[in-house]
């Protein structure tokens, strides 16, 4: 049993699990029923629930991070990709039908992604640099669907996706599960997961090994756009508009947060898709609960970075060292 | 000696590049616009970029140690903001300039220590510092302060004349003396020989006894008191402060490095390289103004576009590099340590 503690003590997923779990504990005692959750029409309402709903855009591109990052990548053009994907299904919509317009948004994020995923695979672009690229020109593509201005949508089918409820719960929920799954179960039951782990703990090794990262690599950034793209489609459809400048700013920050968040490092090799999971709940649980505390949105950015800095301080080893070799000290030279 | 010309080649090649595209620019749009070619619309690309010239000079050093800061971009926005705001309260102008400064080096330096003691990867120290700053902001004031104290206004009215009748503003020339410092430093100064050396190869710049935890702290400090200078002259610029002024302009010092040929990996990069990246970009933005049809977004495709030919250019010049490394190691008598080469450069 002792065993087991330390072994669930030492796993990565357990700081980022206390830190969401004290969080909740605080909002538990500081704002009343805040686990309350009531039935309307039907539908589940509550802040627990708000709460799970709104993380799902952030999530799903988390999920598709963690993917990358795990074989050393990054991919910081996610913000832009989601811009270009809600532009373009809010500018399908119109003219074609709700599957169809959401068919080629998806297929739009593929092509980002296989765009990045040539850069950084074929021309060995460093994966930051590469992303960059498209960061820069995606919200200019995005600007120039829209024309500079904000698209709004009016589809009730398409509003269902971000929207819509199913058996009490919103549908954006069973979309987030979903990939989750999917991710998941491409993680376990094939050897895509075992491959990443290797390309991102040594390429020059695993390609001996007989992976052939470039091929894992165009893969692994097309998953991470269709993220985006789903990302997009969400977001679009759950504020019923596409702003070319402001969806999805700063949704790669926050998704390179939960993934770090969540015990996978940025060096590459092991990843965790449950504590990205965990990562970018506590993210969407931390707005939440300044909201709901009263405290002024403002102050949101500078808390979340304390935070950032706290979770990156306990999860470095140098610094449990230096807390570790204190007492130490301090009882060697009383002896 | 026909080794080290071939290097010269090789390392210039993409400032002359950028150089020849800034000329074909400024050649097109002369050509194209009247009025274009006067000696007030070049230094108005200084004027209007002097801000985004002395951040992007600070964050080539952090570049060529193999570093990032993205902090850059919210510390300008915060520095117009407290500026702002203790103007407001009445506090005097030059104090404010010096606590500006002040905090500057002590943000970066902060980070620099986050980043050297515990490990930390760059990019999550400064992101949370990016985060910091935007945040502080909007805890000083959600709107936009104005400027009305006469010293700041005495400030951004003052004009350097050059030739005749065309001026430089104060920021301008302040950021042209920046750059000059940095040049100096980055070449005939022992921190600036340390931090190509980190840049080539942390591992052996540690075996060769230099001082990699100071000089990375250093970098950052630097970085952090050039976006606090880079503060200072776009708030005299743009006369108010506002939580929301140059969003996403850390992008843009980055872009103006790549353009002006540092190398991500680090190690290698002239430091008058940023001026003109900041300078091309500059251009581009002048010409799609000049031209008038065309909307504002085509101007971040055009520097998109351009960002990913120079990047194909930098990786064009790494694959040359790797490919001579191997065949060196057969006569180990040119094997060049990555520092010592730069130092044979300049």
């Amino acid at each position: 049993m002792r065993q087991a503690i330390t072994n669930f003590m030492q796993a990565k997923i357990f700081w980022p699990l206390v830190a969401l779990v004290l969080l909740l504990l605080i909002n538990f005692i500081i704002i009343p029923g805040f686990f309350h959750i009531t039935v309307k029409n039907g539908h589940l309402f509550g802040s627990l629930i708000d709460i799970l709903n709104r993380v799902i855009p952030l999530l799903v591109i988390a999920i598709g991070m963690t993917l990358v990052i795990a074989m050393e990548g990054i991919d910081i053009s996610v913000g832009s990709v989601l811009a270009i994907t809600a532009a373009a299904a809010a500018a399908l919509i119109d003219t074609t039908s709700v599957p169809i317009a959401i068919v080629l948004a998806l297929v739009i994020g593929l092509i980002c992604g296989l765009w990045n995923g040539i850069l950084v695979a074929y021309f060995e672009i460093q994966p930051m640099i590469a992303t960059l690229i498209l960061m820069t020109v995606g919200r200019g593509i995005a600007q120039l669907i829209t024309g500079g201005q904000i698209l709004t949508i009016n589809n009730e089918a398409y509003g269902y996706v971000g929207k819509g409820f199913l058996l009490g719960l919103p549908f954006a929920i069973y979309i987030g599960a979903a990939v989750f799954v999917i991710t998941l179960l491409l993680k376990k039951k094939t050897a895509l997961g075992l491959f990443l782990e290797s390309i991102g703990s040594n390429m020059a090794s695993s390609k001996f090994a007989g992976v052939q990262p470039k091929k894992i690599i165009l893969i692994v950034y097309m998953i991470s756009g269709i993220c985006a793209a789903i990302a997009g489609i969400l977001v679009s459809s759950n504020v019923s508009s596409a702003d070319a400048n402001n969806a999805g700013l700063w949704i790669e920050l926050d998704a390179i947060l939960a993934v770090v968040i969540g015990g996978t490092s940025m060096r590459g090799g092991r990843f965790y898709l449950g504590g990205t999971v965990i990562g970018a709940l506590f993210i969407q649980t931390l707005s939440t609960t300044i909201y709901s505390m009263g405290i002024k949105p403002e102050i949101t950015m500078v808390i979340k970075a304390i935070v950032v800095i706290s979770v990156c301080l306990m999860q470095s080893e140098e610094f449990r060292k230096l807390v570790k070799q204190t007492p130490l000290k301090k009882k060697v030279s009383e002896a | 000696m026909k080794q080290s010309r071939i290097r010269i080649n090789e390392n210039n090649i993409i400032i002359v590049a950028t150089l020849l595209l800034f000329v074909l620019l400024y050649g097109y749009g002369s050509i194209s616009f009247t009025g274009f070619f006067s000696m007030q619309v070049f230094l108005n690309l200084f004027i209007d970029n002097a801000y985004l010239i002395i951040v992007a000079t600070g964050m080539a050093f952090v570049i060529i140690t193999g570093g990032i800061d993205l902090s850059v971009a919210s510390f300008v926005a915060f520095v117009s903001m407290l500026a702002a705001s203790l103007l407001q309260h009445g506090v005097h102008a030059y104090l404010v300039i010096l606590m500006i400064l002040v905090m500057g080096i002590l943000f970066g330096a902060g980070q620099g220590y986050l980043i050297y003691r515990f490990q930390l990867h760059p990019w999550i120290v400064t992101l949370a510092g990016m985060f910091f700053a935007r945040g502080l902001c909007y805890l000083i004031n959600t709107e936009s302060i104005e400027i009305t104290d006469n010293t700041f206004i005495v400030l951004s009215d003052l004009k350097v004349y050059v030739v005749g009748e065309n001026y430089l503003s104060l920021g301008a020339a302040i950021s042209l003396v920046f750059v000059a410092i940095a040049m100096y430093i980055s070449k005939y100064t022992r921190f600036g020989r340390n931090v190509y050396a980190i840049g080539g190869n942390v591992n052996s710049a540690k075996l060769m006894g230099l001082p990699v935890n100071k000089t990375t702290i250093l970098v950052y400090t630097l970085s952090g008191f050039s976006s606090a200078l880079g503060g200072f002259v776009f708030t005299i610029y743009m006369q108010s402060g506002y939580a929301l002024h140059v969003m996403g302009m850390e992008m843009d010092a980055i872009a103006a490095c790549v353009i002006g040929g540092i190398l991500l990996t680090g190690g290698v990069g002239y430091l008058i390289g940023p001026t003109l990246g900041v300078l091309s970009m500059g251009i581009i933005q002048t010409i799609i103004m000049f031209q008038g049809t065309l909307s504002s977004w085509w101007t971040k495709i055009a520097i998109g576009f351009l960002l990913f030919l120079f990047i194909l250019l930098q990786r064009l010049i790494v694959i040359k590099r790797g490919k001579r490394k191997v065949q060196s190691l057969s006569e180990p008598s040119i094997l060049p340590e990555k520092a010592g080469q730069h130092a044979t450069i300049s």
